[in-house]
């Protein structure tokens, strides 16, 4: 029987118990610890609007602050440093409003000048800033115009398609700080960075941003970012438990995790990425006269993508987490994505059929064409990526069935490089495409037949075919409109004709896969990049890891 | 001491028997995709399990033990050969030539082989078949793997140079290549043979890295290189242990040869 002076024992422990979980939830809230992940290679700058490189990627997200901010969970755009804006009927001008009482870290407070400030920078062609390129959409200077110390406009030369959702790259400088790209107006700044090794940011004790119940964010007190290139150490420090995250995750890491800690891993679902194989077009490439008329066949192309078994290459190589790719644009990209489409079905017989009818046939198991030349090519890939060497022995047997002999060439990346857009010594290649950009305009730089990356025959004096002039029309008039409909069809249009003629052969669309330590809160992994942390003003760490620490 | 050397040279006959054999123990061969079981655990139907795009392992442990095992000692051969040729000669003859060849082998260990060997990849064709593949990597590791053997030879050749029964040979009118071929080569055999071991799991490893570059051994035919390659990223040993199996075999080949080898020196 329980006396009453020990329930009055329990209930005095209960409340002691009720009274410290309060003030450690306060603490925890207050002070978050330090999270630490990885990055893959040094970053190359820390100047914001020169970022070239997926470490500097991840630090200017972290440390800088942006006028709007795609939001990485509904990919809708949301007011950041700007309280609102109005882009102009004819998309050359942008207006906004800036909020009141925001300081860059150094305690500078921010206004329309600083914003003046990197703007013009930004555009300044001799910085040669990539994020400054993509604004660049005619002849001309860009004006700034200070309404009022929190009202600028910004007048373009050109129309800029999609002009707002552009400016979720440019991280805002102070026009007035010593500190340079020091004075951040991000959640975290650049505390320390020991080159090789890494960079530890800290709190920025200025950030704007407060939660629900008025607390200042971050919750974290610094993130400590090293610089790891090998993926193995990486994926053994995580199981260690020395670090908390890790952004991206190859599959076969990713299935050994979810095999012994299920409630580590996160598959988010189809990514924006993409791998692709496409065939040498180039009117002067150092290969056989067959061989291009070959490539330059639709129906060749076709056949090709509908003898690869896209469900085997998402189920084996990637393990079931990829998707049968449709086209340029992934269904993760919920907007332009063109839904009438599928992905190519593996059809051997269909795609034999489509080759007879360009006089190819069988001749003892061997496919040759009209002239008698056995049906055989090279496919070159980056060596040491095991999904791509995997994905091309796949197809090596694939087309194997069709009579069709491929040689598998792996090659060191500037090697490869230097071939498919400098020699243009090779006959079929595979790559991947990493899109962080929703909108199509991003793509531009492929799709124009005069574009350095349009991979099948880059830089076009004039198109080579009819149906790249009307691709070059219609990524012409979906950036010269802001009507978001009329762009819509032009790009969907863009996608059935990139379908029909298959002059990329879209392979399959990765899973976006992470790692996140059960002792960070708050975390939920998305498909864009960065898919872990994109909140991280909004993470914490458990007590038990931060005492650790 | 003899009966390892037994168990060793029961080990290699049996490894080369099986490899040889491989058409008949793995009828399925080294390419065939069982896409229903990528990496499939051993099984009655596959041995040793399946690779990750469903291949039977035990075939293409097979016949990567055939190419390897064919193909490294072949390029072993051409190197030392070359090595016994430059360095042995250069340290027999000694002085200027000696140093010309020094300096020549010295200048060769310092090139920067990754570079040669892209722009040797850029020279070549792309569309090469696989078995040219394999002649081509180890024809390149053979004519690239001499040097350091040189380096080695040339000073034991030098000091047989000047060794009392050289001296005595010379003394009783043996000269020139004669000296040569009978007096100093047989007393190179030593370190012709140690170089020779040694450049064997040089040249395996070798052909696993110049894959990188697109110079080894093109899929789908196997080799212990690409084998050993399937062990990237395995963090444990205890995960899939049946994937040691082409390093265990490497490991163990090695041993039997280098037991065999003992006993050659002992006569030699």
């Amino acid at each position: 029987m329980i006396g009453r002076r020990t329930k009055f024992h329990f209930v005095m422990c209960f409340a002691l118990l009720c009274c410290v979980g309060s003030i450690a939830t306060n603490a925890w809230a207050q002070n978050g610890g330090d999270l630490r992940f990885c990055v893959r290679s040094e970053p190359k700058t820390f100047d914001p609007l020169l970022v070239d490189d997926d470490s500097s990627l991840s630090i200017r997200y972290l440390t800088g602050g942006v006028l709007a901010r795609v939001n990485r969970h509904t990919q809708e755009l949301e007011p950041e440093l700007a309280e609102s804006w109005k882009v102009s009927p004819d998309s050359k001008q942008i207006t906004f409003k800036l909020r009141h009482g925001v300081h860059f870290s150094d305690g500078t407070p921010f206004a329309a000048d600083d914003v003046a400030f990197t703007v013009q920078r930004l555009m300044d062609p001799a910085l040669h800033s990539n994020t400054g390129d993509a604004f660049r959409s005619g002849s001309g200077a860009v004006t700034t115009k200070v309404i009022a110390p929190d009202q600028i406009a910004i007048t373009f030369p050109a129309p800029v398609v999609g002009l707002d959702r552009m400016f979720d790259e440019v991280a805002i400088m102070s026009a007035h700080s010593a500190k340079k790209e020091g004075a951040v107006l991000g959640p975290f700044m650049v505390a320390e960075y020991k080159p090789g090794s890494s960079v530890r940011l800290e709190r920025n004790p200025y950030y704007w941003k407060k939660d629900a119940q008025g607390r200042r964010l971050p919750y974290l007190d610094s993130i400590h970012i090293d610089i790891q290139g090998n993926r193995d150490v990486e994926m053994l420090r995580f199981k260690r438990g020395e670090i908390d995250l890790i952004n991206v995750i190859d599959t076969d890491y990713f299935d050994r995790l979810a095999s012994s800690s299920p409630q580590l891993v996160h598959d988010a679902g189809p990514s924006l990425d993409s791998d692709f194989m496409w065939f040498n077009e180039v009117g002067n490439a150092p290969i056989p006269e067959y061989k291009r008329a070959w490539f330059g066949s639709v129906n060749f192309r076709r056949a090709i993508s509908e003898a690869i078994n896209r469900d085997d290459l998402a189920r084996i190589v990637y393990n079931g987490h990829a998707q049968p790719a449709v086209g340029p644009i992934s269904p993760a990209n919920k907007f332009w994505f063109n839904s009438h489409l599928k992905a190519e079905a593996h059809n051997p017989q269909g795609a034999l059929e489509r080759l007879k009818a360009d006089g190819f046939h069988m001749q003892n198991g061997t496919l040759v064409d009209k002239s008698g030349n056995q049906v055989e090519f090279s496919i070159v890939t980056n060596a040491g990526s095991k999904a791509r060497e995997r994905m091309s022995v796949l197809i090596q047997e694939d087309l194997g069935k069709i009579g069709i002999k491929v040689n598998l060439v792996p090659l060191d990346f500037p090697s490869l490089i230097e071939r498919i857009t400098h020699t243009f010594n090779y006959e079929a290649a595979m790559l991947g495409f990493r899109n962080i950009d929703l909108d199509p305009n991003g793509q531009m730089n492929i799709w124009l037949s005069s574009a350095s990356n349009h991979a099948w025959n880059p830089e076009q004096k004039s198109p080579a075919t009819a149906w790249e002039a009307e691709i070059d029309k219609l990524m012409r008039e979906q950036a010269s409109t802001a009507d978001l409909k009329k762009r819509k069809q032009a790009f969907d249009r863009v996608q059935e004709i990139v379908y029909e003629q298959a002059p990329l052969i879209y392979l399959i669309n990765q899973n976006a896969l992470s790692a996140v330590s059960t002792s960070v809160a708050g975390a939920s992994p998305g498909i864009l990049y960065p898919q872990t942390f994109w909140n991280a003003e909004r993470l914490t760490l458990n007590g038990t890891t931060t005492a650790k620490r | 001491m003899k009966a390892a050397r037994v168990l060793a040279c029961v080990i290699v006959v049996a490894v080369c028997a099986l490899s040889l054999c491989a058409n008949w123990l793995a009828p399925g061969g080294y390419a065939k995709q069982f896409r229903e079981a990528p990496g499939a655990p051993p099984s009655r139907e596959h041995l040793l399990g399946t690779d990750e795009v469903g291949r039977d392992r035990f075939a293409r442990v097979l016949y990567g033990t055939r190419i390897s095992l064919l193909l490294a000692p072949a390029a072993a051969l051409v190197s030392t050969a070359l090595a016994a040729l430059v360095g042995g000669l250069a340290g027999y003859l000694g002085g200027i030539w000696l140093k010309v060849a020094r300096a020549f082998t010295d200048l060769f260990l310092s090139l920067p082989w990754l570079f040669l060997l892209i722009t040797v990849r850029a020279l070549l064709p792309l569309n090469v078949s696989p078995l040219s593949s394999v002649l081509i990597t180890f024809l390149i590791l053979g004519l690239l793997g001499w040097a350091a053997s040189a380096r080695v030879l040339s000073t034991s050749a030098n000091t047989l140079r000047n060794s009392d029964f050289v001296l005595q040979a010379r003394a009783s009118g043996a000269h020139g290549p004669r000296l040569f071929l009978i007096h100093v080569l047989p007393n190179l055999k030593p370190v012709l043979y140690a170089q020779f071991w040694i450049s064997i799991p040089v040249f395996i490893l070798s052909e696993a890295n110049l894959g990188v570059l697109g110079l080894g051994v093109a899929e789908p035919l196997p080799s212990w290189g690409s084998l050993l390659r399937e062990l990237e990223g395995m963090l444990s040993f205890r995960e899939e242990p049946w994937r040691l199996v082409p390093l265990g075999l490497l490991i163990v080949v090695l041993t039997s040869f280098q037991l065999l080898l003992e006993k050659e020196e002992v006569t030699a």
